[in-house]
């Protein structure tokens, strides 16, 4: 992973380098100039997880997780003839994770290919925005690989502002289109061990998915903004994850079955954003959102952040989120499924639970750049820990760099 | 439902107020600070993905709300 990051660094550089001569906007409207370096991010994260209710293994069994993520975002913009100001982002990201439980599809094996996967995930945006008129719109495309899951997806938005920029409308579609290379347990390939319904092995699944957001930003005051959003999603496809075991009271020697889930899922989301600047050093940054689906899900999560400024350049920002979610109608523990029901999981992420997260965050954004590197502008570190009512933990350790 | 109904009043509210405040540009200088950003921060990406792994729910935050990852 060193090698990956060090690659996004070196493709980082050799892009600045290729634009470094890039004339200035001059003071003239509706001239055309060229495309011009704005920002880029370069985000590292190591996350690792514990527990003891693997899905793989019917809802026993440990969770304990290892991944290592990376992504690499860059926004260039130039005006056209006509005033627009065209931006665009390209983003590359690598993921790679290893799980000791995937590792339990075929535990006859010493350490099976599902032990560790990566992922690579770039997607590319182009925004137009009339600045005078206070309105653009866009479009972006993305792409997804790893060894048993592929992914196209695209999206469109408009947003408008108004006349003194205190209210904005924003509106997205997007939508996935994604197929699952499926893979059943091991004991569960043969058919007459298969069990009912659903994909077999090595079928090609497709699952697709929808999404509308719909957001409302608004200044209050001098020091006090806020955003609105709900984001209607639909999901279509094969939504269990079918190499995930299911054992039940009544099966005949202890015979498990591959989760069945419903193809189609309408989740209905609506979160919204308060940030308050109490006096000149604090700001407190709040998140709400309530969130219900057609699989029996609901849940309520609440999260505050203050960063406290230590100096223009400096802050510190502790963090607290609360999560609550009930049950879904098809999730039972193990061995607590009735074979006479029609759909069945025993994921864990899918039953009754809280969770508490918390963590802090450091930023620094020096003027004369980071380490007294100018083209660094910013860096940011964050720690959180997360734990689950189910005994689930893990901690997660971020970067972002930002280069200008 | 009806745990969403007294936050929807709250925010309508909120919004509603929003008229009375008609600010200009150079009033905006805190509201331009890059930590009043009225969105997740670039740093928590890796956080939001875990949360959208782990939990049953997803959406409305600035994250993903489903699709593009063998993920909920």
């Amino acid at each position: 992973m060193k090698y990956i990051s060090l690659t996004l660094v070196a493709l980082y550089f050799s892009i600045i380098s290729s634009f470094a001569q890039t004339s200035k906007r001059d003071s003239v409207p509706y001239e055309k100039t060229k495309l011009k370096f704005e920002q880029a991010d370069l985000v590292n994260s190591y996350y690792h997880q514990d527990g003891n209710n693997s899905a793989v293994t019917g809802g026993i069994g440990t969770e304990k997780l290892t991944d290592f993520s990376n992504t690499f975002d860059l926004r260039m913009s130039r005006y056209g003839k006509t005033g627009l100001k065209h931006t665009y982002n390209f983003e590359l990201g690598v993921d790679t994770y290893t799980s000791a439980s995937s590792d339990k599809i075929d535990p006859t094996t010493i350490t099976s290919p599902s032990y560790s996967d990566v992922r690579v995930y770039p997607s590319l945006s182009w925004d137009i925005a009339n600045e005078q008129k206070g309105h653009s719109f866009g479009f972006n495309v993305s792409a997804s690989a790893e060894f048993d899951y592929t992914s196209i997806g695209g999206g469109v938005h408009y947003s408008k502002s108004t006349a003194d920029k205190n209210t904005e409308f924003d509106f997205k579609l997007n939508a996935f289109f994604d197929t699952w290379k499926v893979i059943l347990p091991v004991e569960l390939r043969a058919p007459e061990n298969y069990g009912a319904g659903g994909y077999l092995q090595n079928d090609r699944a497709p699952r697709n998915s929808f999404s509308a957001a719909f957001s409302l930003s608004q200044v209050f005051g001098k020091n006090f903004q806020g955003l609105l959003m709900f984001e209607p999603a639909y999901q279509q496809g094969l939504l269990a994850t079918r190499y995930q075991r299911v054992y039940f009271k009544d099966a005949l020697n202890n015979q498990p079955r591959a989760e069945l889930l419903p193809e189609q899922r309408v989740k209905f989301p609506i979160g919204a954003r308060l940030n308050y600047f109490l006096g000149d050093q604090v700001i407190l940054r709040t998140f709400l959102r309530y969130y219900s689906d057609n699989w029996g899900i609901s849940s309520q999560t609440a999260e505050i952040e203050t960063a406290i400024k230590l100096s223009p350049f400096a802050s510190v920002s502790p963090f607290y989120r609360y999560y609550q979610q009930s049950e879904s109608d098809y999730f039972a523990t193990y061995g607590q499924h009735s074979l006479t029901e029609e759909f069945y999981s025993s994921d864990y992420d899918l039953s009754k639970f809280n969770s508490n997260y918390y963590g802090a965050g450091l930023r620094f954004a020096p003027p004369a750049g980071v380490l007294g590197i100018s083209r660094i502008s910013m860096i940011e570190l964050r720690y959180g820990h997360y734990t689950r009512t189910n005994g689930l933990n893990s901690n997660i350790l971020s970067m972002n760099l930002r280069f200008k | 439902m009806k745990k969403l109904f007294p936050l929807a009043i709250l925010l309508a509210s909120l919004f509603g107020l929003s008229s009375c405040s008609n600010l200009k540009a150079y009033e905006k200088i805190k509201l331009k600070d890059a930590e009043m950003e009225l969105g997740a921060r670039t740093a928590e990406k890796f956080e939001q993905n875990f949360q959208l792994y782990r939990e049953g729910s997803s959406g409305a935050n600035g994250g993903k709300s489903g699709g593009g990852c063998g993920c909920n």
